[in-house]
C-alpha cells in the first residue's frame, strides 16, 4: 500500500542565485544532481520538475467575471517554491526520510490526494 | 532547582504509573504540580520531603476533580489509590522509592512496538515533550504524539505488569533496554548544525537515561558498556568539526580537542565491566572506540585491534553498522581488497540506502583506482547524506580523491 507524497523544495533569493552564480553554481548542483539521482535510484520518483526563479512568474486571479493577470509570484514570502517532486512511498516516516536528505533549507511534505478515478 | 523539581516529577511519574499502570494518567495528573514546583522552588527552596510537596498539589486537584484537573475520570480511583500508596511512601522517612528501572522496563517490553520504545522512554523517563522528540527521530510531531498516546494506552489496556524480569528473563529484555538508550544516542547524532547546543540530538539525554540505569542497575556489565560507549564518542564532540564548522572524519581529529575526564570515565567503566568477566555487544563496542581513544597518547591506531573488535560485534549482534564498520577497520589497516570483499559480500538490498556504505565503498573503489565505480559510489553518499558537513567534505572528496 504506497502512497504519493510532494516534497515541495522553498528557497531563498540567494538559493536561486546560487544556481547560475559562477562561484556557487559548483557547490549547488554538485550536492542537487546526486540527491535527485539517488532518489530516481531508489526508484520512488513519481514526478518531479525545478521551477524557474519566481520573478518569472505570472499569477492569475479569477474572480466572477473579473480576472487580473500580475508579474510575479502570488506569495510574498521570502522562500518560494524553487522545485517538488512526487514520491511513491509506503509511509509519510520515509517520505521525511527523503525530505531530510534534500541539500538546501526547507521543504515542505504534503500527502497527495488519491487519484480520481 | 529545577533539576531537582524534574528529578522528584520523573520519580513520582514512575511511582503512579507502576501502581495505576496508566502512564498517561500519572504525568496528567502531576503536570500542573510540576509547574508550581517550578514556580515555587526558585523562592522558598527545595521542600524537605520533595515528592510529598508534589503529591499534595496534584491531589487537590485530583481530589477536587477542579477544572483544571485533565485525568479522565476512568482512571481516577487506580491514580486516587496510587497517590495515597505514594503519599504514605513520601511521609515515611526512608528514601522515596525509585520505580524509573521499572518503567524502562516497560518502554522496551516485548508488546511495546520497537519503533516507539525509544520516544517513550524520552518521555515518561526523562519528561521530553513530544515535538522535540519528533524532530530526533524525524516523524511528524502530531503522529509521535499519537504513538506515544497509543504505547501508554496500550501498557494501561494489555495489563503489562510493572515488574522486573526475572533472571531467566533479563538478558533479552536488558538487550532491549539497552538497544532503546542507545537509539536515543544515536538519533541526531550527525547533530547537524555541529556544536549548536539547540540542535544537539539527544546525546545528553541517553547519556543521563545510561547513567540513571548505571545507578539502578549496579555491576551490570552490559550497562556499564553502554556508557562507556556513549561517554567515548560523546568525548570527541568538539573535534568532529573544524572552528568553520567542516566537518572532520575521526583519524584525522585533533586529539586535544577531546574530553580527558570522559575518556577517563569510560575507561573506568570498562575496566568494572570487565571484572564481570561477561562481555557482549555494548563492551565490543566501547572497547572499539577505547582503541581509537589510545591514539591521543600514542600517535596511532591499532587497526588490527579495531577489526579484531568489530569481528567480536558481528558475532553477537551482525547489524548493517557493525559490517560496514569492520570493512572500515580492514581497509584502514592497509588491506583495501580484503575490506572491498567484506564490503561487497553485504547484501545489496541491506544497504540501499544506508549511507555510510556508500560513503565508504566510495573511499575503498578510489584506493582500488575503480574510479567510474568511486564517482558512482561518491553520488550515492552525497545523495543519501543528511548532514550539510559530511556533504561538503564528500563532495571534495568526489573531486580530488
Amino acid at each position: 500500500m504506497f502512497m504519493h507524497y510532494s516534497l515541495l523544495f522553498y528557497q531563498s533569493p540567494e538559493d536561486f542565485a546560487a544556481r547560475t552564480d559562477p562561484r556557487k553554481r559548483e557547490a549547488f548542483w554538485g550536492a542537487f544532481l546526486p540527491y535527485m539521482k539517488a532518489l530516481r535510484d531508489a526508484g520512488v520518483v513519481v514526478a518531479g520538475a525545478g521551477l524557474q526563479p519566481p520573478d518569472s512568474a505570472t499569477t492569475l486571479r479569477l474572480q466572477g467575471d473579473k480576472r487580473l493577470v500580475q508579474d510575479g509570484p502570488y506569495s510574498e514570502a521570502k522562500e518560494q517554491l524553487g522545485g517538488f517532486f512526487v514520491i511513491d512511498v509506503p509511509d509519510l516516516d520515509t517520505a521525511l526520510e527523503w525530505a531530510a536528505r534534500y541539500p538546501g533549507k526547507v521543504v515542505e511534505v504534503r500527502p497527495n490526494l488519491p487519484p480520481v478515478e | 532547582m529545577e533539576r531537582a523539581a524534574s528529578d522528584s516529577y520523573r520519580r513520582l511519574v514512575a511511582f503512579l504509573a507502576a501502581r495505576s499502570h496508566d502512564v498517561a494518567a500519572a504525568e496528567d495528573a502531576l503536570a500542573d504540580a510540576f509547574l508550581a514546583a517550578l514556580e515555587t522552588w526558585p523562592r522558598t527552596g527545595v521542600p524537605h520531603k520533595p515528592e510529598a510537596w508534589l503529591l499534595t498539589a496534584a491531589r487537590r486537584r485530583l481530589i477536587d476533580g477542579s477544572r483544571h484537573a485533565r485525568v479522565e475520570a476512568g482512571a481516577l480511583p487506580a491514580l486516587l489509590a496510587a497517590a495515597d500508596d505514594a503519599h504514605a511512601a513520601a511521609g515515611a522517612d526512608t528514601v522515596f522509592p525509585d520505580e524509573r528501572l521499572k518503567l524502562l522496563f516497560i518502554c522496551a517490553h516485548p508488546a511495546i512496538d520497537a519503533a516507539v520504545r525509544t520516544p517513550l522512554m524520552l518521555q515518561t523517563v526523562l519528561g521530553l515533550d513530544a515535538a522535540r522528540i519528533a524532530s530526533a527521530f524525524l516523524v511528524k510531531p502530531a503522529t509521535m504524539g499519537q504513538r506515544l498516546s497509543r504505547a501508554k494506552a496500550k501498557i494501561r489496556d494489555a495489563g503489562i505488569r510493572f515488574e522486573l524480569p526475572d533472571t531467566l528473563d533479563l538478558p533479552p529484555r536488558l538487550d532491549a533496554v539497552l538497544e532503546a538508550i542507545y537509539a536515543a544516542y544515536g538519533a541526531g547524532w550527525d547533530d547537524l548544525a555541529g556544536a549548536d547546543p539547540r540542535r544537539r540530538g539527544l546525546a545528553s539525554e541517553a547519556i543521563e537515561l545510561g547513567r540513571l540505569l548505571r545507578h539502578l542497575m549496579p555491576g551490570e556489565p552490559e550497562v556499564q558498556g553502554l556508557l562507556a560507549l556513549m561517554l567515548h564518542c560523546e568525548a570527541r564532540r568538539e573535534a568532529r568539526r573544524t572552528e568553520a564548522g567542516a566537518y572532520v572524519p575521526l583519524s584525522e581529529q585533533d586529539t586535544t580537542r577531546w574530553s580527558r575526564p570522559m575518556i577517563e570515565e569510560a575507561e573506568q567503566l570498562l575496566a568494572e565491566a570487565a571484572q564481570a568477566g561477561r562481555p557482549g555487544r555494548f563492551q565490543l563496542e566501547a572497547a572499539i572506540q577505547s582503541v581509537h581513544a589510545l591514539r591521543a597518547g600514542t600517535g596511532v591506531t591499532d587497526w588490527e585491534a579495531v577489526a579484531l573488535l568489530y569481528e567480536g560485534v558481528v558475532r553477537a549482534a551482525p547489524t548493517i553498522g557493525a559490517l560496514v564498520g569492520r570493512a572500515a577497520a580492514v581497509g584502514e589497516g592497509g588491506d583495501a581488497v580484503k575490506a572491498w570483499a567484506l564490503l561487497d559480500a553485504i547484501p545489496a538490498e541491506a544497504v540501499e540506502r544506508y549511507q555510510p556504505y556508500w560513503a565508504l565503498a566510495a573511499h575503498l573503489l578510489t584506493r582500488l583506482e575503480r574510479r567510474g565505480e568511486a564517482a558512482a559510489a561518491y553520488d550515492r553518499a552525497i545523495g543519501l547524506c543528511e548532514d550539510p558537513a559530511t556533504r561538503e567534505y564528500l563532495a571534495q572528496r568526489r573531486r580530488s580523491p
